[in-house]
């Protein structure tokens, strides 16, 4: 009998990435009491960088899908000339380092950025404001989106979309009724992930917006701020960003899950 | 059932193996030419630690830069580097107190300053209750942040809060000061006369009046536990007297009291 020594191999990597990655979320729930937890979150400060972190997530994700999807919309059913680079650069801010995408925005459209005259002529301020926390929860989660709303519309079976113009519907039309409706599994995956992403972002904040309680202090920024004086309120702040964010990839799987039994069945 | 028998032998496998990882790493670095020493120091030292620290003969220095406050709370939570070197002298003498640093002294003193980008308008802290004035200052818990704080509430309390509502970021550091200035997000800030000195010009430092000044005196202190303990004290001496107190002063740090 040949000694079965790669399943071996197979299952202790397997347990190594499973201890090395949840030791540590669970131990954010070991060292913190629901009591302790609960205290934690009723202090003023916690409760408001929750409510912005909410905010400004939900104003960035509204940004990204009217944009967005549309965009991805294009990319995924024309082609054109140089649309590898067109990809890349949409995709790019996707593995740029957080500090690097704060800096960027910061000399783009900071009050010395090359828009900044521009950005100050049309009365907007975004560094340091809540605007601005939204500008970079934007940049750092918009390719998630876009990247997963172009796979899905790449997806929908072209025979769909060409019925539906043969019927005489305009692209617009065969837009809202057809595209949008068989890649709903796919654009709520990539919105699911942009949220997460969103709701997590730290660097690009801290480096753009700032850390202000109640205007720029998100979650990330707040669970920083408090490390070194209140760990018990840095730990039940990070326990609700588990929760959320286990959430959030639930909901992934479960869409993805339906998706993938809709296409067992078509 | 096998599978489930085979994750828990694999993962306490794992667990082992960590272990096994990290002795043979201090191993490793002890049987070098030159043991490694780590320093956790405040931001405001980069510059000047980084200068002189390769120079130090006794150990390959590892230097790692925060917030003061920061880094207490790494040795808190049972971070051992070898030496922690603080912007102030009471996380030392806390974290002395707790039984977690030995014998901390003085090594050094700073100058707090109103910072501001070059030909900025304002020229004095006076000039920080303007309308349109966005200022960034150190949070609560970091020293740059409690010397600020501390400085702004021996002015007039109208003038105190007039500053305070124009505050608009409360960085973790000195050097999110520094970069908000730099790169015009911000119009002023309080620092250390050393992190204006560090921009080469980008910056300039408004002096306070002596009534208001904190007195900034840098602590240093080995760590409990640290892994070369006898380096680390050479390497705290030579702060007080030697290659980074020379480095130090050349920043624009003053001596120690």
């Amino acid at each position: 009998m040949r000694p079965a020594w790669f399943p071996v191999v197979l299952v202790v990597a397997l347990a190594a990435a499973l201890t090395f990655l949840t030791l540590p979320i669970v131990a954010i729930f070991v060292d913190s009491s629901p009591a302790q937890l609960v205290d934690a979150l009723g202090e003023r400060g916690a409760l408001e960088a929750l409510w912005l972190s909410l905010r400004t997530t939900a104003m960035a994700l509204a940004i990204i899908l009217i944009v967005g999807t549309p965009a991805a919309y294009l990319l995924a059913t024309r082609s054109f000339r140089g649309k590898a680079v067109v990809v890349t650069l949409v995709e790019l801010p996707l593995v740029l380092p957080p500090a690097v995408a704060g800096i960027a925005l910061l000399a783009a459209v900071g009050p010395s950025g090359i828009l900044g005259g521009a950005v100050e002529a049309a009365g907007i301020e975004l560094a340091l404001t809540t605007a601005g926390v939204v500008v970079a929860l934007t940049f750092v989660a918009s390719p998630f989106y876009v990247r997963q709303a172009m796979a899905a519309f790449a997806a929908v079976d072209r025979t769909l979309l060409d019925a539906s113009r043969t019927l005489g519907a305009s692209e617009a039309r065969s837009f809202g009724r057809v595209m949008i409706p068989n890649a709903m599994p796919g654009l709520a995956a990539g919105t699911a992930l942009a949220l997460g992403r969103a709701l997590g972002e730290f660097g690009a904040t801290l480096m753009f917006a700032g850390s202000f309680q109640g205007i720029t202090q998100t979650v990330p920024l707040a669970i920083y701020d408090r490390f070194s004086t209140e760990f018990d309120s840095a730990l039940a702040l990070s326990a609700v960003l588990v929760a959320v964010s286990a959430a959030i990839l639930l909901s992934v799987k479960f869409v993805q899950g339906s998706e993938a039994l809709g296409g067992a069945a078509s | 059932m096998r599978i489930v028998a085979l994750v828990v032998a694999g993962a306490a496998l794992a667990l082992v193996a960590c272990g096994d990882d990290d002795d043979g790493d201090a191993t490793a670095a002890g049987e070098g030419d030159k043991p490694r020493l780590v320093v956790s120091a405040a931001a405001s030292m980069t510059e000047a630690l980084e200068e002189c620290g390769p120079e130090f003969e006794h150990a390959t220095v590892r230097l790692q830069f925060a917030g003061s406050d920061e880094l207490a709370a790494q040795i808190r939570q049972g971070v051992k580097p070898d030496v922690y070197a603080a912007a102030n002298t009471t996380l030392p003498e806390e974290l002395k107190a707790e039984g977690l640093l030995a014998r901390p002294v003085e090594f050094a003193t700073n100058e707090f300053v109103l910072a501001v980008p070059k030909e900025s308008e304002i020229r004095s802290i006076d000039g920080l209750t303007g309308d349109d004035v966005k200022i960034a200052i150190g949070a609560e818990d970091v020293p740059i942040g409690s010397y600020t704080r501390e400085t702004l509430a021996q002015l007039r309390a109208g003038q105190e809060q007039a500053i305070l509502d124009n505050v608009r970021s409360n960085e973790p550091d000195v050097k999110g000061i520094v970069g908000k200035l730099t790169l015009g997000a911000a119009d002023a800030g309080f620092v250390y006369v050393t992190d204006v000195n560090g921009t080469g010009g980008e910056l300039e430092a408004i002096e306070l009046p002596a009534e208001l000044q904190p007195s900034v005196t840098y602590g240093a202190g080995v760590v409990d536990g640290a892994k070369q303990p006898e380096q680390a004290q050479t390497f705290v001496d030579q702060l007080v007297d030697g290659p980074c107190a020379d480095a130090l002063e050349e920043a624009g740090f003053g001596p120690a009291p």
